[in-house]
C-alpha cells in the first residue's frame, strides 16, 4: 500500500521546487495541535445539543423512488438522529380508479382489470371477483371449478408468501440470495399458470359459474410434481434463514403489533394471525370447498416481523398439505356452470359483497347493480392499503432501518394499495 | 335491531331490504346518532362486530318521478279529462357503507349505512374512526372520491388524488378534464408576443 501524502505539504513542495518524497513521509509525524485545520471546515465545535430537544428534527420524503418501497410510494418520515418520530404514508401515485373503469364496463370486462390489482395473485382477484358477482346472482359453481380454484390459489399463495419473505430478507440486505431462490420457484409456479390459462401473471381464468377453460391433460400431475418439490425448497429456504442470527436479530421485537389495535385497525391476513387472531376467512367464511380440507391455521405470539415470517411459512406447508387433499380428490366434469350467462349477464337489482382469503389479506368485492348489464357501483376492499393503517404505530421509535423491514413485512403491492 | 333501538335512545332506523337473494338486508342510521350505535354493536356482548371490513361510498342521483295523473278541465266551455304530467324531483344523496364483522364471534356481516342530506352542501356524516380504527384511510378515500365530509375524522385528507384536485371523480355526473395538468408555460407568453408583432396576414 502507497503511503499517504500530506497534500498541502506536498503542494508546498513542489512550488518550491525541493521535491523529496521520502523525506515527506518518513519525517516525524507534527503534533495533534500544529496540523493546520483540514480545508472546508470550521474550528468551532459543533454544539452537542443539537437533537430533537431543540426541537431540530429531520423531515424527510422517504419515496416515491425509495429502492425499499416494493413500489412508487411514499413515507413522510419525521426523524429525530435515526429515531422515526412520525409517519405518514402517501398514496395515490398509481392511482388510475380502477373502480370507475369497472363502473362503466359491463361485469365480466372488469374480470382482466382485477388481475392487475395485485398482480402477484391475479388468480386470488379473479376468485374474489368471481365470488362476489356469483352471490350477488346467484350461480352455482361446478365442483370441478372449485377445486381448479381451490389449487390455483393455493399455489399463488405458495409463490406469494416465498417471494414475499425473499422481498422481505432483501430489505434486511440480503443481496437478492433468498430472492433469487424464491423466484425460481416462483418460475416453476408460473409455468404451471401458462399452462393452464395461458398468460403467467395476468391469468384472468375465473369466469362467473366456474372457470374459463379446463386444465390441459398432464397438468395435475405436472402441479403434483411442483407440490412434491416444494417441501424441499422450503427445507433449504428455512436451513438458509430460519434461524440466521442477522434475521433474529432484525425481526425479533421488531414492529410489535398487538392483537387488540390489530382488530381494531381492521389488519387483515398473515399479519393479524401473526399477532395471535384466529381468523382464517377459509375457516370463518368456508367459502369455495375449504370447509372439506383438513389444515390448520397458524397463529403467531409476539406479532412482531419474525412471527410475520414464520406465520407465512407454516402457512405455506399448509397450503401444501390443502394442495395434497384437492389433486387427490378433484374430479372429472364441467369446469362452467351451463347456465351461467356470459353475454348480457344483467343480475337483478340489489347488492352483494363478496370476500375471501387473499394472500395479503381479506379482499372484498361489494357490487350493487341497478339491473344494468354494469354494476352501479362497484368497490375493491384492498387488504394492503387497510393493513398499512397501522404502519405508523409500527415504525414509531425505530429507526430507518426497522422501518424499511416493517413496511416489508406488512406485504403490500403498489397495484393494490392505489387501485 | 330490537336491541340497538333500545339501547340508543332516539334513534332512527331504516331497514333496506336487499333485492339480491341470499344477501343482507341494510341499516340506515342517522349520522347525528351513528357513532353510538356503532358503539353499541361493537361492544354488545350478543353482536360483538369488532371488524369493520369495508367502508364504501355510493352516488345516488336526483330522480326524477312522473307522475301521470287525469284532471278534469274545462276547455272551450267543455268539461273533458286531460292527462297531467307532474316531475317531482327527489334529491339525491350520498352514502358511506360499512360492513362490520365480528372477530369474535365469527359473524357478520352488518350492513350500516348513514345518508347525507343532498349531493351539494349537506354532505356530512360521522367519522366512526374514532369507534373503528380501520375506517381510517377508507373514510379518506371516500371523501377523497365522493366528497363526504366524515366529521369527527382525524385526519380527513385527500388520499389518492393529489390534494390541489378539486372533483370528486367517482360522483355519477363526474366529468374529466380536457387537460389535467394544464399550466400555463413561458412559451404560451412567447407565442402570444409573436402574435401581437406579426398580426395574421402580416409577412414577417
Amino acid at each position: 500500500m502507497k503511503p499517504e501524502l500530506d497534500e498541502d505539504a506536498l503542494i508546498g513542495a513542489l512550488s518550491t521546487g525541493e521535491v523529496e518524497p521520502e523525506g515527506l513521509v518518513a519525517g516525524p509525524a507534527p503534533a495533534l495541535a500544529t496540523l493546520p485545520p483540514p480545508r472546508g471546515f470550521e474550528l468551532t465545535p459543533k454544539s452537542p445539543a443539537a437533537s430533537a430537544a431543540d426541537g431540530e428534527v429531520l423531515e424527510v420524503a422517504m419515496g416515491p423512488h425509495h429502492p425499499s418501497t416494493h413500489g412508487v410510494f411514499r413515507m413522510d418520515v419525521v426523524l429525530d438522529g435515526e429515531r422515526v418520530l412520525r409517519l405518514k404514508p402517501v398514496f395515490g401515485y398509481l392511482h388510475r380508479n380502477h373502480e370507475k373503469i369497472a363502473e362503466r364496463t359491463t361485469y365480466l370486462a372488469s374480470m382482466p382489470y382485477t388481475d392487475r390489482l395485485d398482480y402477484f395473485c391475479s388468480l386470488t382477484n379473479n376468485w374474489a371477483y368471481a365470488l362476489a358477482v356469483e352471490r350477488l346472482a346467484g350461480i352455482g359453481v361446478p365442483e370441478r371449478a372449485e377445486y381448479l380454484r381451490v389449487i390455483t390459489a393455493e399455489l399463488t399463495r405458495l409463490l406469494n408468501h416465498s417471494c414475499l419473505i425473499g422481498f422481505l430478507l432483501h430489505d434486511m440486505g440480503t443481496m437478492g440470495t433468498p430472492l433469487m431462490y424464491a423466484f425460481r420457484e416462483r418460475e416453476k409456479i408460473l409455468d404451471l399458470f401458462e399452462a393452464l390459462t395461458g398468460a403467467r401473471m395476468m391469468c384472468n381464468y375465473m369466469r362467473f359459474g366456474g372457470c374459463r377453460v379446463d386444465a390441459p391433460a398432464g397438468w395435475l400431475d405436472q402441479v403434483r410434481q411442483v407440490v412434491d418439490d416444494f417441501p424441499r425448497f422450503l427445507e433449504e429456504f428455512e436451513n438458509l434463514i430460519t434461524t440466521n442470527e442477522i434475521l433474529l436479530a432484525r425481526s425479533q421485537g421488531v414492529g410489535v403489533l398487538p392483537a387488540a389495535l390489530a382488530i381494531s385497525a381492521s389488519v387483515t391476513g398473515p399479519m393479524l394471525r401473526a399477532s395471535g387472531v384466529d381468523y382464517d376467512l377459509r375457516k370463518v367464511d368456508g367459502y369455495g370447498f375449504y370447509p372439506r380440507f383438513e389444515f390448520r391455521v397458524p397463529l403467531g405470539d409476539h406479532g412482531d416481523v419474525y412471527d410475520r415470517y414464520m406465520v407465512r411459512v407454516l402457512e405455506m406447508r399448509e397450503s401444501l398439505h390443502i394442495l395434497h387433499q384437492a389433486l387427490r380428490d378433484i374430479p372429472d366434469g364441467p369446469v362452467l356452470d351451463p347456465k351461467a350467462k356470459l353475454r348480457n349477464f344483467r343480475p337483478k337489482p340489489g347488492e352483494a359483497y363478496g370476500r375471501l382469503e387473499a394472500p395479503k389479506g381479506e379482499l372484498g368485492f361489494y357490487l350493487i347493480s341497478d339491473g344494468g348489464p354494469n354494476p352501479y357501483r362497484y368497490r375493491v376492499r384492498p387488504p394492503s392499503l387497510i393493513n398499512l393503517t397501522i404502519l405508523e404505530d409500527m415504525c414509531r421509535g425505530h429507526t430507518v432501518a426497522d422501518a424499511v423491514v416493517i413496511l416489508g413485512s406488512v406485504d403490500i403491492v403498489l397495484g393494490e394499495v392505489d387501485r | 335491531m330490537t336491541r340497538l333501538a333500545a339501547a340508543v335512545p332516539g334513534i332512527q332506523l331504516e331497514l333496506v331490504p336487499n333485492g339480491s337473494p341470499g344477501n343482507p338486508a341494510s341499516l340506515v342510521v342517522d349520522p347525528a346518532q351513528a357513532v353510538a350505535a356503532a358503539v353499541f354493536l361493537r361492544d354488545d356482548p350478543g353482536l360483538l362486530l369488532d371488524h369493520v371490513s369495508n367502508v364504501t361510498g355510493v352516488d345516488w342521483l336526483d330522480t326524477v318521478l312522473k307522475e301521470t295523473t287525469r284532471v278534469k278541465q274545462v276547455i272551450d266551455g267543455v268539461e273533458r279529462e286531460v292527462e297531467q304530467t307532474t316531475e317531482r324531483r327527489k334529491p339525491g344523496y350520498l352514502e358511506a357503507v360499512y360492513h362490520l364483522f365480528s372477530m369474535a364471534r365469527k359473524q357478520g356481516p352488518v350492513v350500516l349505512r348513514q345518508r347525507t342530506a343532498n349531493r351539494v352542501d349537506k354532505v356530512h356524516v360521522a367519522s366512526l374512526t374514532p369507534v373503528f380504527r380501520g375506517a381510517e384511510f377508507q373514510e379518506r378515500e371516500v371523501f377523497d372520491l365522493f366528497g363526504i365530509v366524515f366529521d369527527g375524522h382525524p385526519d380527513l385528507r385527500r388520499l389518492l388524488m393529489w390534494d390541489e384536485f378539486q372533483d370528486h371523480p367517482m360522483r355519477k355526473d363526474y366529468v374529466e378534464p380536457d387537460d389535467y395538468e394544464y399550466e400555463p408555460t413561458p412559451h404560451d407568453e412567447v407565442l402570444d408576443k409573436a402574435r401581437r408583432h406579426y398580426p395574421v396576414g402580416a409577412t414577417p
